[in-house]
């Protein structure tokens, strides 16, 4: 009887461990954080972007803004193509083709709210808001990580709560913007990605190919 | 004790209900990550591999990924309704014990 009820539990935990996307790597949120780093430093020391500046002086804006959107785009880019190179690596040692249903669900769910995040901000740029971006991405990021934590490692859940947690910060203080922004995608990235790494991925590498 | 004959033999094993669960729910599963998820030696999860598929509940495939071979399995309608009749005796037992 025990016996039966004991592998009716484990039955369960494998079919919920294992309809989930387990290969996202740490390796890429690390890459993701130095990317956006990178490019809060490039912001705040060839743009001279910060926080109190984009709220008060119109003109500073005016000059600012295109640069700062194709800015965001490179970086954006990049960490795009370093976190799927990394993730797709590491579903390749696992014997496994990325484009699988799990991968699908994962996208999809991160994809909603990541969409509406970016389209919403695309408005308010338009309208001439252009502070809120900071804070919008954060939130509408952390929503995605939320959303998209059910079918990956759970982990990911806190992260995209402590996105949206600074991205509210960064909101009602709105100078400090630029500093939550880099925290947000660049530090939390990097903290997120480096656990990760030594929690899941350090013992599958040193299996050898 | 006479409902214990409705189990089925091909699933006695920890091993094998596992391997069972976790294709029930997957299209395809490779046999590094099922060694993972079970936390099997390669030999042992070969050999309960073997023996359900010499049942006809599940099958394999040889692929590439990318230049490296993979073998990846998934269930059979025989073996996904062995499986689902499987778990009801269960139920039924523990239910009626």
């Amino acid at each position: 009887m025990n016996e039966h009820l004991e592998n009716l539990k484990e039955i369960r935990s494998l079919m919920e461990r294992s309809s989930k996307f387990l290969s996202l790597s740490g390796l890429s949120g690390i890459s993701a954080g130095v990317c956006a780093l990178l490019g809060a430093w490039y912001a705040y020391a060839k743009l001279h972007v910060d926080g109190s500046s984009l709220l008060s002086i119109p003109e500073v804006r005016q000059e600012i803004v295109p640069k700062l959107v194709l800015e965001a785009i490179v970086v954006l880019g990049f960490a795009l193509f370093f976190g799927v190179f990394f993730t797709v690596r590491k579903t390749r040692k696992q014997g496994l083709s990325v484009w699988n249903k799990t991968s699908k669900l994962l996208l999809l769910n991160l994809m909603i709210p990541l969409c509406a995040g970016g389209l919403f901000c695309l408005g308010m740029l338009y309208h001439g808001f252009f502070w809120l971006c900071f804070p919008a991405t954060l939130v509408f990021y952390g929503v995605a990580l939320v959303s998209a934590s059910k079918y990956t490692l759970h982990d990911l859940f806190y992260l995209g709560i402590a996105e949206i947690a600074l991205g509210l910060i960064a909101l009602f203080l709105a100078k400090y913007n630029l500093i939550c922004w880099s925290i947000g995608f660049g530090v939390l990235h990097i903290v997120y990605g480096s656990v990760m790494y030594f929690k899941y991925d350090r013992q599958e590498s040193d299996i050898p190919n | 004790m006479q409902i214990l004959q409705n189990f089925n033999k091909a699933f006695e094993s920890k091993a094998r209900l596992g391997i069972m669960s976790v294709l029930m729910v997957n299209e395809v599963v490779s046999f590094i990550v099922l060694k993972d998820l079970l936390s099997m030696t390669d030999g042992n999860l070969a050999t309960h591999l073997r023996a359900l598929e010499e049942a006809n509940y599940i099958t394999f495939k040889k692929e590439f990924i990318g230049r490296k071979p993979s073998t990846v399995y998934s269930v059979t309608v025989d073996g996904k309704k062995a499986f689902e009749d499987h778990l009801n005796e269960l139920e039924k037992f523990i239910k009626g014990s």
